[in-house]
């Protein structure tokens, strides 16, 4: 830090930043477009001129950009020198001159950057007469919608889409006032990030398709804070509705986990709320009945005298589940999820809170300067995390960047002396990832030989890990070459995940990161899993599931949005429901195990929800309702609710008095009590419109507010218009700042926390106890005549609840099963023969793929996106030509 | 698909730079010498070659001029547009040209023998005014100059 | 007869000379000399007190920017030496004559340089349209390399240094130093921020040092011939020789070279003969597109970089446009400005939208349809332009025809606007 003096006021400035990072901090209003808090300066815009004097007798200073600029202590600096002032105006002349102030039909109009600058600026009246350059529009996918001639060229989307999530489809072509952002044709984004160009596009080139099909403006949206449910890292979200259709979602800062960016099954998934599978009604029976009648009929069954059978979900929030526990008892209280699943989910946990290395927030992985990737694809199975890796192995280009004395923020420098060097990030695999292209070395193998990779890395880096039998010279060589660089590195981070279903994967990389910590160094270790509440579950204990079909025998089975068939044998779930006496289930998208619930009880979607999940780094996150459900439906833990709760937190403060290790959820958001200067928090904002009108077309009475007895929002938009803590926040929004930039106004130091701290607290640490695993497996040897069958996560298609969203169904993969060519050949089979497989004793047939990268006797089907969905992987399994 | 010659060529020009993409220019002018012009399906190949997208490659091509994307006559007039040739008669210079060949600038003749294009100053201007054709300057230009060069280009 | 070190052995039909003929007139004498005894220091010192200042436009003194490289055991390699043969300011011929007629006399001139910041790798970047130029440069440096003076271990000096002709794709913007820089890397040749300056961070983010050919054409007659010897070819303390050109409605366009701070009317008058019969002259640009124009008023001026400079313009490349009073001042300043607009490479806003507005404004008012207003417009985006407005110093050497234009040549703007035609359209 260090004092600059800005029109004349001394000010505290962070000396490693620019001038418009530190003017932005202090809360001063600058004008922007080409920086981001996040892709640094590139001088390209020159809106954020400043006058610069070279000291206190200087009076004529000269213009600079205050984004190219050192904030060095005793700058001094005039935002509001005339030539300044007037310069910035002439910008967004220079930028209105070709756009063609289509604000009014523009989807970005109301939240838009270019909108917030112009006022800024006060340039007003357009002097030009000439005709405006117009482009081709091209279509870019379900995701994303294309209109060029709005186009200021500040070249933030590419920036954004190339160098910073590492796509190569778009780019900018011609130059002068014509400079083209786009693809080289129309076709669909290649990369999973491109929904960010959204938000990265400070005007309304690149929008929101699927907004634009229920399109509602900003101001008349009711937003609130929301959690991705669509993976394990709880990516912050900000959700908004309108006449109850959730509209969209766009990022919500949370410098601890997703920053300023998400993925686009995140952005996109949400659409299954709105999808024509909701279940709107409770059934009896098949019958539809009314949300009393089924309050009713429930208290009844689970009142019967008959033995409950509850099974959880890891896509449910802790609330629902632990309500379904509590009804159940804990001895009756079934995980829903497949066995090695669960096995592999409470073995990760158990990893994380004995090892002691530190657990890595998405933060911390982009901060680290060595990555271990063992086993795990999460490009796909915890996609925002693969952009935190990009952006880790450009560690050692700031290390060479600041040798040369480049601030780090000075992007295409910095890039430009980084040329190809990253640091390091070792991943090992069993098929490709969308990481491949960054990582330094890559190993192919079966999951047993990566664990056994992993487990020499660790004896490698300290000898009190055990020693692996057996290694053959190759993967010792390589286990020897990663220990050295994970070991010369000063933040290794170790990241590994259940979606193999494999414990020795996950103990490998538990024990990398002991012996990095045995060896002194300050390691951390990630351990990720698909579902949005795995890690909620596995805390909250449950019996394990190979338990569960004997149990359910003539018992009343209570299902909590759980589709079973996804995750069990067909036979064995048939069995289990033809066993019990009857079934309970509860969901808001219909499926085949709703289809056989004698009562169907109507959840909401975490839409309409207050609820509580836990990211895979442990960390509680609470999502509040958007909109209120309709009659019908209510949260799963509303019904389930032990009559004593009235309210979420009842539930929470339940759940905190009998499971210690959950207690802590109750700080993550304040309870509902909480108040700004006696009033609640307003979902909708200042300027929300037709609030007496929205029904008016049912009745002319303006329908009062529903109440929210959950949470300290309100349904209204009355209230303290101040800045909440940050688990409140439902939307960034601030006087003259319209757009999502705003977030800006919101934070202690740009970039930095949320002022008040980040939301979501840490329900568990790393802990100095435990010990080296030392289960380390046999070599996978290949058989025969049988494959080792392993499921194959993507990023569209293997969550189940995001598959619901057109767009997200669009670009799923078919179902296929792959194989490398040498299996094929041995089988005779060439692309896209039909194979049969049988698992669990049930036939299926899929279109062959050819994928090189699979390592020999080792077959892939896609996660969630075969009629195989139901068997338990991996499997060996024969594979054959279908006949 | 590029002809093993083009091959050789580019592959000739990596072995002079520390990157592939340095090269990403000059295979695209190895293709047009050959060829007359860069196909999509040329820029394709080129980015196998190189490791390069499409988009990679044609963000380079559209930002320089000699990089034909589209196909040109037989031979390729340049006529320089620029300050001395302009105040020289450069604009006597360019109708008689497009009259002459009935085209515009950006446009080849039906017979597919030339196309004609602006290019900005050459760096003769005491030979003002003044264009290429093909590989060869060409200086001090009249019509009577232009005629008698438009016969010798078949 | 002053000496004339960069042109005299180029014969008068421009046939190249070969490495025979160029050692004969003493070639690769300096190139010896530097490699059989100094120091890439002494070398530097050499340079630096020779006054040698950049003939690309700028008129940086060249000594001072070798001396920005990092030396010594810890620098980071290879380091490069590039020479910008770009030449595509319009009005500007002096490099292609270089490099046509005398192209061992750059290979030495970069080769030297190369040694004098310990490069590893030279390359010469050349605009596409320079075929002439090219192939000899391509046949001079084979001859180069046959004879020792490129490759490894040159002259048993233990220097080693390669050299590549690199062809550039077509645009002003590569000339730029940094625009260049990214060119010869295969991107769009947008230019990059200065610091890092190239000589700390360049190509491939390497200490990198760009030159214009006439710059280093110098360099082997400073290392033969020495520094002092160098001072005393000018009239003034900018050093040196210079290439003068002058084009337009002259009798005699041409390119010479004379001594630094040749007065504009001596050249105008002497070298160039004077104005075409039929022809007044009413002004020039004295150093390319980019410089501002100079009026009678002007013409005793010294052509060197501070003379021009404080008549309120710049030598820029030495190479004079000529304005008579038959052409339109205002077209032609049209003309120039949809040059500049034409080339932006469009990084920056001033630049890619005021230019593109400016043309447009121009175009208009030759058409006919000027407005009332349009002056103070075009005078504002020229203001607009000024050197740390923009990104790099394209859109600031546009400001400098047009701002000047405006000044000398208001009248025929307001008459155009007034009478709603262009005077000297038929
Ligand atoms: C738009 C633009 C175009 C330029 N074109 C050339 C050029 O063609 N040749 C050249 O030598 N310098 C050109 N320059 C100047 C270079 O940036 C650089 O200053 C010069 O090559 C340095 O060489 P010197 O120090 O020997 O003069 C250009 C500058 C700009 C802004
Ligand atoms: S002034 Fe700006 S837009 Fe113009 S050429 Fe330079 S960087 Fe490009
Ligand atoms: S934000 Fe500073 S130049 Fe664009």
């Amino acid at each position: 830090m260090g004092t600059i003096y800005i029109d004349g006021e001394a000010r505290e400035a962070n000396d490693k930043q620019n001038l418009l990072h530190a003017c932005l901090s202090l809360g001063l209003d600058l004008p922007y477009f080409c920086w981001h808090p996040a892709m640094g300066s590139v001088g390209a815009c020159r809106q954020c001129a400043v006058k610069q004097f070279k000291d206190e007798n200087d009076t004529r200073g000269k213009l600079v950009m205050a984004c190219m600029t050192p904030a060095t202590p005793n700058a001094r600096i005039s935002i509001r020198d005339p030539e300044a002032v007037a310069f910035r105006a002439a910008i967004i002349e220079g930028m209105m001159l070709n756009h063609p102030h289509d604000c009014p039909v523009c989807d970005e109009g109301g939240e838009c950057h270019l909108q917030d600058m112009t006022v800024m600026t006060g340039h007003d009246y357009r002097r030009t007469r000439f005709p405006k350059r117009t482009f081709h529009d091209q279509y870019l996918g379900p995701f994303v919608y294309h209109q060029m001639n709005r186009c200021i060229q500040c070249y933030r989307c590419v920036r954004f889409y190339r160098n910073y999530a590492g796509g190569h489809d778009l780019n900018s072509f011609d130059i002068r006032n014509t400079v083209f952002f786009g693809r080289e044709k129309d076709g669909v984004l290649e990369s999973e990030f491109a929904g960010n160009l959204v938000e990265v596009c400070p005007t309304g080139v690149f929008t929101d398709r699927t907004l634009r099909q229920h399109y509602t403006r900003k101001w008349d949206l009711r937003m609130a804070p929301s959690i991705c449910g669509h993976c394990s890292l709880g990516c912050n979200i900000t959700m908004g509705e309108r006449y109850g259709v959730l509209r969209r979602v766009v990022n919500r800062f949370n410098s601890e986990v997703n920053g300023y960016f998400l993925c686009d099954r995140g952005r996109y998934g949400y659409e299954y709320v709105n999808s024509k599978e909701r279940i709107r009604d409770a059934m009896l029976d098949g019958k539809r009945i009314s949300g009393d009648e089924a309050e009713q009929q429930l208290q009844t069954m689970i009142s019967g005298g008959k033995r409950l059978i509850g099974i959880g979900s890891p896509r449910a929030s802790l609330e629902s589940n632990f309500a379904l526990q509590r009804l159940v008892g804990k001895e009756n209280f079934f995980a829903g999820v497949a066995l090695g699943e669960w096995e592999a989910l409470t073995a990760a946990v158990d990893a994380l809170r004995t090892t002691p290395a530190r657990i890595a927030s998405l933060h911390d992985v982009e901060e680290s300067d060595t990555v271990l990737i063992l086993g795990e694809d999460v490009s796909n199975s915890a996609p925002r995390m693969a952009l935190s890796l990009r952006q880790a192995t450009r560690q050692q280009s700031f290390e060479a960047a600041a040798k040369l004395r480049i601030p780090l923020w000075m992007d295409d420098a910095v890039r430009e002396v980084a040329q190809d060097q990253r640091s390091p990030l070792f991943l090992a695999a069993t098929g490709a990832t969308r990481l491949d292209d960054i990582a330094a070395k890559l190993y192919r193998a079966a999951p047993d030989d990566i664990a056994r990779l992993g487990f020499a890395i660790a004896h490698e880096i300290h000898s009190s890990a055990p020693e692996v039998p057996g290694l053959s010279n190759e993967i010792l060589e390589a286990a020897r070459t990663i220990a050295v660089v994970l070991k010369s590195a000063k933040h290794p981070v170790v990241i590994s995940g259940t979606s193999s279903r494999s414990i020795p994967l996950i103990q490998a990389a538990a024990n990398v990161a002991r012996a990095l910590c045995d060896s002194g160094l300050r390691a951390s270790l990630s351990l990720v899993a698909p579902e949005c509440n795995g890690v909620g579950l596995a805390l909250m204990g449950a019996r394990p599931p190979q338990e569960m079909f004997d149990s359910a025998k003539d018992a009343t089975v209570i299902v909590l949005e759980n589709d079973l068939y996804r995750r069990f044998l067909r036979s064995a779930v048939d069995d289990l429901f033809g066993s019990a006496e009857r079934t309970i289930v509860l969901d808001h998208l219909a499926n085949e195990t709703t289809a056989r619930a004698n009562l169907l009880l109507p959840a909401t979607t975490i839409a309409e929800s207050d609820g509580t999940l836990v990211s895979s780094e442990g960390r509680a996150q609470r999502f509040f309702q958007i909109f209120p459900p309709q009659p019908e439906l209510r949260e799963s833990w509303r019904w389930l609710r032990d009559h004593a709760w009235t309210s979420l937190d009842d539930v929470l403060k339940a759940m905190a008095d009998e499971a210690l290790q959950l207690a802590p959820v109750i700080k993550a958001a304040p309870q509902e009590s909480f108040r700004i200067a006696g009033a609640k928090v307003p979902r909708e904002p200042h300027r929300y419109s037709g609030r007496t009108a929205k029904t008016a077309n049912i009745s002319v009475v303006e329908p009062k507010p529903p109440a929210d007895p959950d949470s300290a929002l309100s349904y209204t938009m009355e209230g303290a218009h101040v800045q909440p803590p940050a688990a409140l926040q439902p939307f960034f929004w601030s006087p003259g700042w319209n757009s999502i930039q705003a977030v800006n106004k919101f934070q202690s130091e740009i970039g930095d926390a949320l002022r008040g701290g980040d939301p979501g607290v840490r329900l568990f640490e790393s802990s100095s106890g435990g010990s080296y695993f030392n289960a380390i497996p046999a070599p996978f040897t290949p058989r025969k005549s049988e494959w080792l069958l392993v499921p194959a996560q993507h990023i569209f298609g293997s969550e189940e609840l995001s598959s619901h969203a057109p767009g997200i169904a669009e670009l799923a993969p078919d179902p296929y099963l792959a194989m490398n060519a040498a299996g094929a050949a041995k089988l005779q089979l060439e692309a896209s023969s039909e194979v049969e497989i049988n698992l669990g004793g049930t036939a299926y047939r899929l279109p062959l793929q050819i994928a090189p990268e699979l390592p020999d006797g080792v077959a892939a089907i896609p996660d969630g996106l075969t009629p195989a969905r139901g068997a338990e992987l991996p499997a060996w399994t024969a594979i054959r030509r279908a006949q | 698909m590029l002809t093993a010659e083009e091959r050789q060529e580019i592959k000739a020009e990596l072995e002079h730079y520390p990157t592939k993409q340095a090269v990403c220019i000059d295979a695209m002018k190895i293709v047009q010498r050959h060829r007359g012009w860069v196909s999509d399906e040329s820029i394709r190949d080129i980015g196998e070659l190189l490791g390069m997208s499409v988009a990679d490659l044609d963000g380079v091509a559209t930002f320089y001029n000699l990089i034909h994307r589209k196909p040109v006559g037989r031979h390729v007039v340049m006529v320089c547009n620029s300050v001395s040739c302009w105040i020289m008669g450069y604009e006597t210079i360019r109708q008689h040209l497009t009259s002459r060949l009935g085209i515009d600038f950006g446009e080849t003749t039906p017979d597919g023998r030339f196309t004609l294009l602006p290019i900005v100053c050459l760096g003769a201007c005491d030979r003002a005014p003044a264009m290429m054709i093909d590989d060869q300057f060409y200086g001090d230009l009249d019509p009577a100059k232009i005629d008698q060069l438009l016969e010798e280009f078949k | 007869m002053p000496e004339k070190p960069l042109t005299q052995h180029i014969p008068a039909d421009r046939q190249a000379l070969d490495l025979r003929a160029y050692e004969s007139v003493g070639g690769y004498e300096g190139f010896r000399k530097a490699l059989g005894g100094m120091t890439p220091q002494a070398m530097q010192q050499v340079v630096k007190d020779s006054g040698l200042r950049g003939r690309g436009g700028a008129g940086f003194p060249t000594g001072m920017k070798w001396s920005f490289t990092p030396m010594g055991a810890d620098a980071p390699h290879p380091k490069y030496v590039v020479a910008n043969a770009d030449e595509m300011e319009p009005g500007t011929f002096k490099d292609r004559l270089l490099m046509e007629g005398n192209p061992h006399q750059l290979i030495e001139g970069l080769a030297l340089a190369g040694f004098a910041i310990e490069a590893d790798v030279a390359f010469i970047f050349i605009r596409g349209e320079y075929t002439l130029a090219q192939e000899r440069l391509t046949r001079a440096l084979a001859e180069a390399y046959e004879a020792g003076f490129l490759g490894k271990d040159i002259l048993k000096s233990g220097y080693s240094l390669e050299m590549r002709l690199h062809v550039s794709g077509g645009r002003y913007m590569c000339g730029e130093e940094t625009g260049l820089l990214n060119a010869l890397e295969g991107k769009r040749a947008n230019p990059r921020a200065k610091p890092p300056f190239p000589q700390v961070s360049g190509l491939w983010g390497k200490p990198t040092i760009v030159n214009n050919v006439e710059t280093l054409s110098n360099i082997p007659h400073i290392v033969a011939k020495g520094a002092e010897w160098f001072k005393g070819l000018s009239h003034s303390p900018d050093a040196g020789t210079k290439l003068y050109g002058a084009s337009g409605k002259v009798k005699r366009p041409g390119i010479w070279e004379l001594p630094m701070s040749t007065t504009i009317r001596e050249l105008l008058e002497e070298h160039a003969g004077g104005m075409r019969d039929g022809v007044r002259f009413r002004g020039l640009l004295p150093g390319g597109a980019s410089t501002d124009f100079l009026v009678e008023e002007h013409l005793d001026t010294p052509m060197d970089f501070t003379s021009v400079q404080n008549a309120g313009s710049r030598l820029g490349t030495g190479t004079m446009i000529v304005l008579d009073d038959q052409t339109c001042p205002v077209g032609m300043t049209s003309n120039l400005t949809a040059f500049f607009a034409q080339e932006s490479c469009g990084w920056c806003t001033p630049c890619w939208s005021g230019l593109g507005w400016a043309k447009q404004i121009l175009a208009a008012m030759e058409e006919g349809h000027g407005k009332e207003g349009d002056l103070d417009k075009l005078s504002f985006q020229s203001k607009f332009w000024s050197p740390g407005h923009t990104f790099c110093a394209l859109a600031p050497g546009a400001a400098e025809p047009l701002q000047s234009a405006l000044k000398f040549f208001r009248e025929d703007f307001e008459r155009h606007i007034r009478e709603q035609r262009c005077p000297w359209r038929a």
